[in-house]
């Protein structure tokens, strides 16, 4: 709205540069959440329904239940850092599209 | 001693919305902080809007009485970031101005989507924010029972006069100072109380744990029972439910769904998206937010462990009071009025932060955008009704949690994500993703996921239910009669729910052709922040 002249947005839309980032995006976060929500899942699926495997001591006196419970803040850092790493190739893929156009 | 620490946050904080109050100058810097505020800063922000006297207080007592299970909060407080990271914080920043609404009305009929928009904010922010100041209530009058002159009533206004203060004179970028300097606050007292726990047990895991395993109290007859609070299943387990139906595991799947969901339909916590200069920034915020977020919930394992090995459940006053008094335990009397200052200082924060969301949504979504028809209204205008809105959120809300003082907060704090999860993320998702979806679409979802959670609450155990004679008044559910629905977290109806209704609306009613045709200019913003809101100059 701030631009003198209106970027064509269909056009912009229709480059082969943009389909290419929502492809890419797309590749890696659909993925991810289906990922992360399965994950996620199974913890709340096994502490409710296998309280007995989870119960199991494993290292000392920690169980199951809390080093799965652990994991899942590593597996959300961990996903968090690739997506923060994939997303320095998004930046360069939406600069390389709007490139031309004066904003 | 307590009071003269509470005193100094609240001289503290009221000093920078004094500050800041000079440098607002125009709406942007009002509602967004003239988005100019950096990542760390927001991360930091974020993490101190959302890490509520529910977390600090709620979490820690949860795991003293109930152990692992209270801890399941910890792990679906942290993972739902990666719903916000993933899906909602770039797109928003890109293709909208000040509130969630934005996103929507893009492409859709802006009045009756940013009507029900506008409706679902402020009641998810009313909700959580009653919460929050019952939670003020009660922690106010346990802490100063020595000064009896406050009330739990006074406590109650004294919070909502305090933030309409802040809101109104430090608009955006005092109330982001607020959270950054709440968020380090309990950062720094939630390290050290894990230090002075660890420190008991002379640094030793295997200490610590071998004492969760085995611990020894008093249950709630008064028999001496042994029992490792490492299990799961003393809150949700089908065992412990099995007087009610063995919903428990349902009912924590429910829950689960709720809070990862949930968040990022959290109005107070997609705002602060729009007060960083770019998506990129928003994006580094997010992280920094994890990783504060994340550290925190990992403590609470100290913090809650702490608290129920070293002072036993069945020495703990209330459950909201185990952080405060195993603080006590450990640190003595001024450490105990340091933590419990840094509690009433994150309720303080959040309640600012709740009130700036749901008065920008009325001034911008309803007032401007519904009532006016979307014709620009003079910048200084928005910001005045933004003040007057803010004024009658917080005396609405003092109201409602002077009358409501006896409900659950927990329940309330839950019903706050459920609506959010089941109204707002729906709607979101599928306007960012679906070129067909429509007008129609939007207003089911959101009025759907509104009114079938809140229902679904209604007819839950938490409200409805047959109390003995043993439960005190102030106790008692609200409908004496069997509940109608089991589970007490409507999240894994009320979801599916929602998104249902936002397709199914969008198939039912007829195509639009120029909210198709602007998906690509939708598209192009979202994805690449091309003509996004750029970053005022002071």
């Amino acid at each position: 709205m701030q631009n003198p002249s209106k970027p064509d947005w269909d056009e912009l839309a229709r480059r082969p540069g943009f389909q290419a980032l929502i492809d890419a995006k797309k590749r890696f976060i659909v993925p991810c959440c289906i990922f992360f929500l399965l994950y996620y899942s199974a913890l709340l699926y096994l502490v409710g329904w296998h309280p007995e495997l989870m119960k199991k001591p494993l290292i000392g006196k920690v169980n199951g239940a809390y080093l799965f419970a652990l994991s899942q803040f590593a597996m959300a850092w961990g996903m968090a850092w690739l997506y923060m790493r994939k997303a320095a190739s998004y930046d360069r893929m939406a600069a390389e599209v709007i490139r031309d156009v004066n904003h | 001693m307590t009071i003269a620490m509470f005193l100094a946050f609240v001289l503290a904080t009221l000093g920078i919305t004094v500050w800041s109050a000079r440098k607002n100058t125009g709406s942007s810097a009002y509602f967004a902080a003239g988005r100019s505020i950096t990542g760390w800063q927001n991360g930091l922000a974020v993490a101190g809007d959302y890490m509520s006297a529910a977390s600090f207080l709620g979490i820690s007592g949860m795991i003293a009485f109930f152990g692992y299970d209270g801890f399941m909060y910890s792990v679906g407080f942290l993972v739902a970031y990666l719903t916000v990271l993933f899906v909602v914080a770039e797109p928003l920043r890109n293709a909208g101005k000040y509130t969630m609404a934005d996103l929507l009305a893009y492409r859709l009929q802006a009045r009756p989507v940013r009507a029900a928009a506008s409706l679902s904010t402020l009641t998810v922010s009313t909700f959580y924010m009653v919460a929050q100041m019952i939670g003020a209530g009660v922690l106010v009058s346990t802490l100063l029972k020595d000064y009896g002159w406050i009330s739990a009533n006074g406590a109650i206004a004294g919070v909502g006069v305090l933030m309409i203060i802040y809101v109104i004179f430090g608009g955006m970028r005092g109330t982001t100072w607020v959270q950054i300097i709440k968020a380090i606050l309990l950062m720094a007292a939630t390290f050290v109380l894990s230090f002075l726990v660890m420190k008991h047990y002379d640094f030793s895991f295997a200490k610590f744990f071998d004492a969760i395993a085995n611990l020894s109290y008093q249950d709630a007859k008064g028999n001496e029972v042994t029992r490792n609070f490492l299990d799961p299943g003393w809150k949700f387990g089908a065992a412990a439910t099995a007087g009610t139906g063995g919903w428990g595991p349902l009912d924590l799947v429910s829950l689960g769904l709720a809070l990862v969901l949930g968040t990022a339909g959290l109005p107070h916590v997609l705002v602060r998206f729009y007060t960083v200069p770019d998506a990129k920034t928003a994006r580094v915020s997010v992280i920094w937010a994890m990783i504060i977020i994340g550290v925190f919930y990992l403590l609470t394992t100290f913090l809650g462990f702490g608290a129920a090995t070293l002072l036993k459940p069945h020495n703990i006053a209330n459950e909201n009071m185990a952080a405060p008094e195993l603080a006590h335990f450990l640190g003595g009397d001024v450490f105990f009025a340091f933590i419990s200052a840094v509690a009433f200082a994150t309720i303080l924060a959040v309640v600012a932060g709740l009130t700036i969301s749901a008065s920008t949504s009325f001034a911008h979504d309803f007032y401007t955008n519904v009532l006016n028809h979307g014709k620009e209204v003079a910048p200084h205008k928005e910001v005045r009704i933004a003040r007057i809105a803010a004024f009658f959120v917080g005396a609405i809300s003092i109201g409602l949690a002077i009358v409501f003082q006896n409900i659950n907060v927990a329940f309330l704090v839950g019903l706050a994500f459920a609506v959010a999860a089941s109204a707002n993320l729906p709607v979101i998702v599928l306007s960012v993703f679906w070129k067909r979806f429509n007008t129609a679409g939007a207003v089911a979802g959101l009025l759907v996921g509104l009114a079938g959670s809140i229902l679904l609450i209604i007819i839950s155990p938490s409200v409805m239910g047959v109390d003995g004679p043993e439960v005190a008044a102030a106790k008692r559910r609200l409908i004496q009669a069997p509940a109608l629905f089991p589970l007490t977290n409507p999240g894994i109806v009320s979801i599916p729910l929602g998104f249902l209704a936002a397709i199914l609306g969008t198939l039912v009613g007829k195509r639009e052709p120029e909210s198709e045709a602007k998906f690509a200019e939708f598209s192009v913003r979202a994805h690449t922040g091309l003509g996004a809101e750029k970053a005022s100059d002071h």
